[in-house]
């Protein structure tokens, strides 16, 4: 296997979804594994690349890739797939990520499995684990052909140093095709400063009926504010008019897949469950201990939301500092 | 103890009824209106389209459109649910020689029957009563058999136009000239979204109404053309479920007694069935008269209950749920039929003026041959050019000649009479088929569901915690009836508000989709209902038990695709 | 100017999975995939009262073509289907070939597309569609505006917003965030089945057999499986030390 991971680069940073995989590939244990990183100041990057598992990494630091656009990394891929002779490329979910792996499966005529959680090695073939229907099946995937392409889901690899050393740095600067210089970047504003939409948020707090009131939603907003998440809710108290339907969770609302979802006084019925089950980690509190939310949370706390939470949002505000 | 007709609904019928009003040129113009995509509806737009291709020169007069079928569900089949085992002979008369039995979507001939009587832990089997004998019908699901209609029904040239609720009836110097459609795109306090849509006059030379039980705009009719019978109209409400299942059944079900309770005070009327479905699929459903009395009594609930017999079980172990449904069935059969099944523009067809034959547990083909029937009431009407009050009361004269009325005749005091308990009426119902309606009873007043006095017992302590493997709770099975329905509309439900918990706790445990549950207490001892309406299934048990369903926004509502 | 808006015909209702061919079971209800309806819908408002032509572009089985009729009630003008049993089964390297060649024969100035496909969760046939035609391609638009010869987008990513700015002809990928999708009217619904609507089968698109469906992919599913159970999960009561139970259990995940 010649494995080669897209490490996607913002402001100074390596992202974590993207070294994640890159260890991931790292222990499959076969072959060297490569990485590329394409952007303003990617070579000095290139060193961190190899502490999670990088031998060698290709930089790209045309002004082509200077603004983080897709398609000319698809040149840039292109071709290092092409001189590296690698059989099998990786990359963590994003935006960007996604519009990148998918371009490069047009241009390589190349098979691209996404919305992977986990990757095999089976004797000389490459299985990846897919979930469907809302995560409530998964799939074995697989491929026809090389080159492979995968796209992991984020959060899929924890990034873990491997201890590796300094990698091998390679230039790459491939010639451009029109169609992929045509995007420009002509305008950024900062994040909003009102804290994450609830599709975006890594944190989600959610309520439902079991808070009581609709005053008592401040329990979930304070946790919220101190985990750095969004506020939820589920239908029944959209319903009863305590928190707005943007906020909403659930089969006829949003759905989300956080890193962390604490559901407070949540029963867990099947409506609201299809909105959030593919969360990564689930917390949940209600004081019913037969509430079918325990059936698929990570921690389930029996218990009275309004003596937990607020002690729960004062721990977290000292750890946080 | 409190009645629930003393607490009656917000609703009056002069709210759905009015003259168009958008500017004329607005308006959307077609032949013959058709509202509802079920078996009477579809069966109305399949004939037309035959009598229209005999005929293509009164197309001309039909317009444009000569035929426009309106459905409240997703599509036809969204909003359909019935057992069901049905006699091909109405399908064979609307197809005519076209029709071959293996055309149509169904599962198969009923290869044996089975009728129990159960008690807790037995089944003791009873030889099938007469009307109950089903050899020379096929089980279908009325869901899959619609969407065939529908497309039976646009190959004969008729539009049909799902996710459109009729909400209005639009009357005209005395005459129904059309509908107007439901608005789309309100939010909660009615007011308009981004998206909102207005509704639309439709006006039609004819209008069938063919909406099923509960139909709304039936309702609004027969209360403004003054077509009621001097019977009330009573319901059934049928909570089935489909299943894929291990082990093939061999034959059509039906059983009695357990878990209803067999004494007259608590007035128990129904049943179950149990049908195949072809090699890997079964259907189970519990039908329970909405006359029984007990505030605490809740058919969904029951029909977890019936599960657990060690018979029932046996039937599905190793399978698993597919689809979950509810729905009411009018019974009170022949004599709470309409005085009238017309009015000027108007006709009304199956469900809707309650053509189901309660000891035969049937009305689809009923429906049919109404639909076929007022398709051919309506076209000569057309033809004569004639619009005066009377053009279309050839349909009554058809109706009264047809199958539909002998066999509605026939059998028609039997479900009254299961209102003395099960031991007798079941003694008295067999003599009436067995001599074939002859035995005269005297008339047998029906009262209206909402007026029976409750009562409350802890019946509900006695239902099955659900499992989720053979038992499941209300909120799951309204997911697994595939509605989604848009939760920022209109409540489209009307119910007094504020009422005695026991008329609330009955709403509550009544409703199989957990629409309704007790609320805050107030000082005088009487409660507040809280409303789920997006959970509605529109089955119109509420209709029946003291309030009144209206179609929410089109499109809402279950998603039924093999009930 | 002439818009194309791709649009994908998805089942409803609970989804199962054939357990023989592993491929979504696509014979019950289906519905135009709601968030190609923001794609039609903001065609919709760039045309406009102009002349401009919009085309609902789908592939998948005759069937699609309810939710082809479904755009053209919104107020699209003309549907075309690529419809071929060859066609089943194709993973992205073959849709994308075959939606390619259709888009090509259309020549529209703009493409759009919906923010994902409810059935198969993908965020990715766009750029993949994008690098077929040639085209500039941009993703995760809340916002559209044509002008003269080029689009500009404002976007949103996970870093925030931006503004995005690529010359026609070009690919669009539109995020649910960006409108609410327009009921069609009785009048769009009745007048739909009078639009034209064409039917295309891969000779009349000139792609051959073999680059379609099974053959024309480089993906394959090889089993189905139960999700694995929840590792270590845990359930604990509150004795007091309920919130200190859940700082640590955060803090051993890293999430604090």
């Amino acid at each position: 296997m010649a494995t080669l991971v897209f490490l996607e680069n913002h402001g100074n940073e390596l992202q974590k979804g993207a070294l994640g995989v890159l260890a991931k590939a790292a222990s499959l244990g076969d072959g060297d594994v490569a990485a590329v990183i394409a952007g303003e100041g990617a070579k000095a990057l290139a060193a961190e690349a190899g502490k999670f598992g990088a031998a060698k990494v290709w930089v790209c630091e045309d002004g082509e890739v200077a603004q983080p656009l897709p398609q000319p990394r698809v040149d840039v891929l292109a071709q290092v797939v092409a001189e590296g002779r690698y059989d099998t490329v990786l990359f963590a979910n994003s935006v960007l990520a996604a519009d990148v792996a998918a371009g490069l499966a047009a241009r390589l005529g190349a098979g691209l499995n996404w919305d992977l959680v986990d990757l095999e090695l089976r004797g000389d073939d490459l299985v990846g684990k897919r979930p469907a229907l809302q995560d409530s099946v998964y799939a074995d995937v697989g491929w026809t052909a090389t080159p492979r392409l995968a796209l992991f889901r984020a959060g899929s690899f924890d990034a873990t140093p491997t201890g590796g050393g300094e990698p091998e740095i390679a230039d790459v600067s491939p010639s451009y095709a029109a169609h992929s210089t045509a995007v420009k970047l002509v305008g950024q504003d900062a994040e909003e400063s009102s804290g994450p939409s609830i599709e975006d948020a890594a944190v989600i707090v959610a309520g439902g009926r079991g808070l009581g009131s609709p005053d008592n939603f401040t329990l979930a907003e304070e946790l919220a504010k101190a985990l750095g998440g969004a506020v939820g809710a589920t239908r029944a108290v959209v319903d009863a008019g305590w928190y707005p339907y943007s906020a909403q969770i659930g089969q006829t609302g949003k759905t989300v897949s956080p890193k962390l979802y604490v559901a407070l006084g949540i029963s867990g019925a099947i409506q609201h469950k299809v909105g959030m089950q593919s969360s990564n980690t689930i917390v949940a509190i209600n004081k019913d201990a037969n509430a079918p939310i325990f059936e698929f949370s990570d921690l389930g706390v029996v218990g009275d939301v309004h003596e937990i939470v607020p002690k729960l949002t004062e721990l977290v505000r000292q750890r946080k500092g | 103890m409190s009645r629930p007709s003393n607490f009656p609904p917000p609703f009056s019928t002069r709210d759905y009824v009015a003259e168009p009003t958008d500017p004329e040129d607005e308006r959307i113009e077609v032949g013959v209106l058709v509202v509802g995509a079920g078996p009477a509806g579809l069966a109305c737009a399949i004939r037309l389209g035959q009598l229209i291709e005999e005929q293509p020169e009164l197309a001309e007069r039909l317009g444009e459109v000569p035929v426009a079928v309106l459905e409240k569900g997703k599509q036809p089949g969204s909003h359909l649910l019935s057992g069901a085992v049905v006699d091909p002979r109405a399908l064979r008369r609307l197809f005519g020689e076209r029709f071959r039995m293996q055309d149509l979507p169904s599962y198969g001939p009923v290869h044996g029957e089975s009728v129990y009587v159960l008690t807790r832990r037995s089944a003791l089997p009873i030889p099938p009563p007469p009307p109950m004998r089903n050899h020379g019908n096929w089980v279908f699901s009325l869901s899959e058999l619609g969407r065939f209609l529908a497309e039976q029904a646009e190959e004969a040239g008729a539009m049909i136009l799902p996710e459109t609720a009729a909400q209005k009836l639009l009357v005209s110097h005395g005459r129904v000239v059309g509908v107007r459609t439901g608005d789309k795109g309100r939010n909660r306090e009615g007011g308009e979204l981004g998206n909102f849509e207005a509704g639309s006059d439709l006006v039609a030379k004819v209008t069938v109404l063919a909406e099923g039980t509960q139909g709304h705009l039936t309702g609004v009719a027969l209360d403004r053309f003054d077509l009621r019978g001097e019977e009330p109209q009573v319901w059934e409400l049928a909570v089935k479920e489909v299943w894929k299942v291990a082990k093939p059944l061999d034959r059509v079900i039906h059983t009695m007694g357990w878990p209803l309770r067999t004494s007259k005070r608590y007035r128990e009327f129904g049943g179950s069935f149990i049908y195949p479905m072809g090699e890997d699929m079964v259907t189970i459903g519990l039908v329970v008269g909405l006359d029984y009395r007990d505030a605490s009594l809740s058919v969904h609930d029951l029909l977890q209950e019936l599960k657990t017999h060690p018979k029932i079980r046996k039937i599905l172990a190793g399978g698993e749920r597919v689809q979950w449904g509810a729905k009411t069935i009018p019974s009170g059969g022949f004599n709470s039929l309409p005085r009238e099944l017309h009015a000027p523009g108007l006709l009304l067809c199956g469900d809707g003026v309650g053509m189901v034959n309660v000891p035969r547990l049937k009305g689809i083909h009923y429906a049919i041959e109404s639909g076929r029937l007022a398709a051919e009431a309506a076209f000569r009407a057309l033809q004569r050019g004639e619009t005066p009050a009377t053009a279309l009361s050839s349909y009554d004269d058809a109706v009264r000649d047809s199958f539909i009325w002998s066999d509605l005749h026939e059998v028609r005091n039997m479900r009254q009479v299961f209102g003395r308990g099960f031991f007798v009426g079941g003694a008295l119902a067999s003599a009436m088929t067995m001599s074939k309606g002859r035995v005269e009873l005297g008339k047998m007043r029906a009262e209206p569901d909402a007026e029976q006095p409750l009562l409350l017992t802890d019946r509900d302590k006695g239902y099955p915690a659900p499992d989720g493997k053979l038992t499941f709770d209300k909120l799951s099975s309204v997911f697994a009836s595939g509605n989604k329905t848009r939760d920022d509309q209109p409540n489209h439900i009307r119910v007094e508000r504020r009422v005695p918990r026991e008329v609330a706790q009955l709403w509550a445990h009544m409703c199989p989709a957990q629409v309704y549950e007790v609320g805050r207490e107030d000082d005088d001892g009487t409660v507040m209902v809280d409303l789920a309406p997006s959970n509605c299934v529109q089955c119109g048990a509420i209709t029946a038990k003291g309030g009144r369903l209206t179609p929410p926004e089109g499109g809402s509502g279950p998603e039924y695709t093999v009930t | 100017m002439k818009i194309a808006v791709c649009v994908k015909h998805v089942p409803e209702g609970p989804s199962r999975l054939d357990p023989q061919t592993f491929r979504l079971d696509r014979s019950g209800e289906s519905a135009l995939n709601h968030f190609d309806a923001n794609a039609v819908e903001e065609a919709l408002r760039l045309k406009g009262d102009s002349d401009t032509e919009v085309v609902a572009v789908s592939l998948g089985p005759q069937k699609a073509l309810d939710s082809l009729r479904k755009a053209l009630a919104m107020g699209a003008d003309r549907a075309v289907l690529v419809s071929d049993d060859a066609a089943a089964g194709s993973d992205l390297v073959a849709t994308s070939r075959l939606l390619a060649a259709a888009l090509e024969k259309e020549n529209a100035d703009l493409v759009l597309f919906g923010q994902q496909a409810s059935d198969a969760d993908g965020a990715v046939l766009w750029a993949a569609v994008a690098e077929r035609l040639g085209r500039p391609v941009v993703s995760q638009a809340m916002e559209l505006a044509v002008d003269g010869g080029s689009v500009r987008i404002k976007r949103q990513s996970e870093f925030g917003y931006d503004t995005r700015e690529a010359p026609l002809p070009a690919v669009v990928a539109v995020s649910d965030a960006i409108n609410e999708p327009r009921y069609p009217s009785l009048k769009g619904i009745m007048g739909a089945k009078k639009k034209p609507q064409e039917v295309l089968s891969l000779a009349e698109l000139g792609v051959d057999s073999g680059e379609a469906g099974e053959s024309g992919s480089r993906t394959t599913v090889l089993a189905l499986g139960d999700p694995p159970a929840r590792a270590d999960a845990r359930k604990i009561e509150d004795d007091g030390n309920a919130a200190q139970a859940i700082v640590d259990f955060l803090a051993e995940k890293r999430l604090v």
